[in-house]
């Protein structure tokens, strides 16, 4: 039997594969149709202090082997979110360690999300880096002093476990890993959707109401194993790695750049048996080549 | 709760030009279905990272789910090859549905192949009052036209192009039959699935006449599932998802 546990900057986990924020509600919607003994966490959609619209439709785009989004973070607030969405979560999907997802417009609404959650969740993954919307998210991703400064106000307003989710299209991730470590994050998450933007040619008008988007699914998967592999190489913080994940092969490939645990997102849109899969294939692929515990594949790349 | 159903295509046949009946042997989903409510499937034959089509449901009877779909895109036409025999992968039931009686007398209005899930709605209601409108710009959209008038729901017709019934839109047939019932004071329930256009006629109906009015909405979805918010519709509560809030909403919930 492989072990198959792993800890993720102080999360426990039983399972590595967690899902991605965004592609799963607020972790119950699922239920009945994805395996929930064989998730490690779920990640819920991003939450702010108040409710917030999202965008205009239409929101998405389907592309060639992914999906343009931009949905723009629709949510109902933090009040809401404990008040009914959380009791609701565990009385659902009782023992699978729920991840909140939180944004805000200021560093001062990031910090007061967090610490409104209390130890009502399990941990806490920031987003920093959501392309779709314009104040918040992404403008503190895009610069390590604002992340530093932001992931710091974050990390003294709660004492869960804190993930940082970064953007994937900076020159190098380096600079950005070093300032969440020298913030005092727990672990990263890699990586969140590539700015997009899909064009009807016939009509001349971006298809997406917001014009542009993220990008995610298979298409992205090579693009995000190499930021793994270059966050990896310099921090030792853990990595949930997230980004095309359609099958075991492709988490497998994360562990090795340097992943502890792994998301999966878009694919379950298509098909929500692939968290159940890719934890047989990594259980699989662990038996096979001789590892005794998934988290013996944590950057075991050869080189 | 959504499950994921490993269904066989027992049927496939035209319903009329460029529409099809896709009949599923699907045991646990006929059970479950109730009409309005839809299936997210993965269609065969688009790649394997594609995203799923959603599906109203014509009927749901006997261990069998029947669709009745127009090849409009890359998914339904992928969709018109499948041969009875295939494997189908089919997420649901999903969403709210229709209610499951109508007080009033149930007046059905549909537009092409949102007539789809009227016809399970009139089956299940079983209601001797039944009438369906049903519109298209010819004669060809006129769709199982056989099959309401084998439940005992009378049908009135109206075209574009008057090749079938009234010349004009279905609201011409659908304004002379409500006059006639405020006339002698009946009351009615509105159902409609179609065109937004008729959608937003049929609601402006229901709510100037204070009758109750479910609206089925026809969107593009991504998860079914309410897990992403991409299939939004503006109601007085807000965004609202098609797919869980809907894709059947009150006429007087909805924002235009």
């Amino acid at each position: 039997m492989v072990n198959m546990e792993v800890n993720l900057g102080g999360l426990k986990m039983r399972s590595p594969v967690a899902t991605a924020s965004g592609t799963f509600g607020y972790g119950f919607e699922y239920v009945g149709a994805v395996d929930y003994a064989k998730l490690g966490a779920v990640t819920a959609k991003g939450i702010r202090l108040d409710p917030w619209p999202g965008n205009p439709m239409p929101r998405h785009a389907e592309v060639p082997g992914g999906l343009v989004n931009a949905i723009g973070l629709q949510g109902t607030g933090v009040e809401h979110f404990l008040k009914v969405t959380v009791p609701w979560y565990r009385k659902q999907a009782a023992d699978v360690p729920l991840i909140a997802n939180i944004w805000g417009g200021s560093v001062e609404e990031y910090a007061a999300v967090a610490a409104r959650m209390g130890d009502a969740v399990d941990a806490i993954e920031m987003n920093v880096s959501c392309p779709n919307v314009k104040a918040g998210g992404h403008t503190f991703g895009q610069d390590p002093k604002v992340l530093h400064e932001v992931v710091s106000a974050v990390r003294a307003a709660t004492k869960l476990p804190l993930l940082v989710k970064l953007a994937p299209n900076v020159p190098s991730i380096a600079p950005y890993v070093k300032a969440c470590e020298d913030a005092g994050a727990d672990g990263l998450s890699l990586i969140n959707t590539i700015p997009a933007m899909v064009i009807d040619v016939e009509t001349r008008r971006p298809v997406l109401a917001n014009r542009t988007g993220g990008l995610s699914g298979r298409c992205v998967h090579p693009a995000a194993v190499k930021v793994v592999y270059d966050a990896h190489a310099v921090t030792k913080l853990p990595i949930l790695a997230m980004g095309g994940i359609y099958e075991a092969k492709d988490a497998i490939e994360f562990f090795l750049a340097g992943a502890t645990a792994v998301a999966v997102g878009t694919a379950t849109f298509t098909d929500p048996g692939v968290v159940a899969a890719v934890y047989d294939g990594l259980a699989d692929y662990c038996e096979r080549h001789g590892f005794a515990s998934v988290a013996q594949l944590t950057g075991a790349l050869l080189l | 709760m959504a499950l994921n159903e490993q269904t066989v295509v027992a049927v496939h046949e035209d319903a009329g030009p460029g529409y099809r009946f896709l009949e599923l042997e699907a045991p646990r989903l006929a059970d479950a279905l109730v009409p309005g409510q839809f299936v997210h499937m993965r269609v065969p034959g688009l790649e394997p990272t594609a995203l799923r089509r959603p599906f109203s449901v014509f009927d749901a009877d006997a261990g069998r789910v029947t669709l009745l779909y127009k090849v409009v895109g890359r998914g339904t036409a992928a969709l018109a090859h499948v041969r009875p025999g295939d494997g189908v992968e089919v997420l649901g039931p999903l969403g709210h549905g229709f209610p499951s009686s109508s007080k009033g007398v149930p007046l059905l209005v549909g537009g092409g192949y949102g007539v789809a899930p009227l016809h399970f709605l009139a089956k299940r209601l079983k209601d001797p009052r039944t009438i369906l409108f049903v519109g298209g710009r010819t004669k060809d959209d006129l769709l199982a036209l056989d099959r309401f008038a084998a439940l005992g729901v009378e049908v009135r017709v109206a075209t574009n192009d008057g090749s079938a019934g009234e010349k004009g839109f279905v609201t011409g047939p659908l304004d002379a039959a409500l006059e006639g019932l405020r006339a002698r004071g009946e009351a009615f329930e509105l159902f409609t699935c179609g065109p937004d256009g008729l959608l937003k006629a049929v609601a402006d109906r229901a709510v100037a006449a204070k009758m109750p009015g479910w609206i089925s909405m026809d969107r593009h979805m991504v998860c079914g599932v309410g897990a992403c918010y991409a299939c939004i519709q503006k109601t007085v509560r807000g965004n609202s998802r098609c797919c869980v809030e809907g894709p059947v909403f009150r006429a007087e919930d909805l924002v235009w």
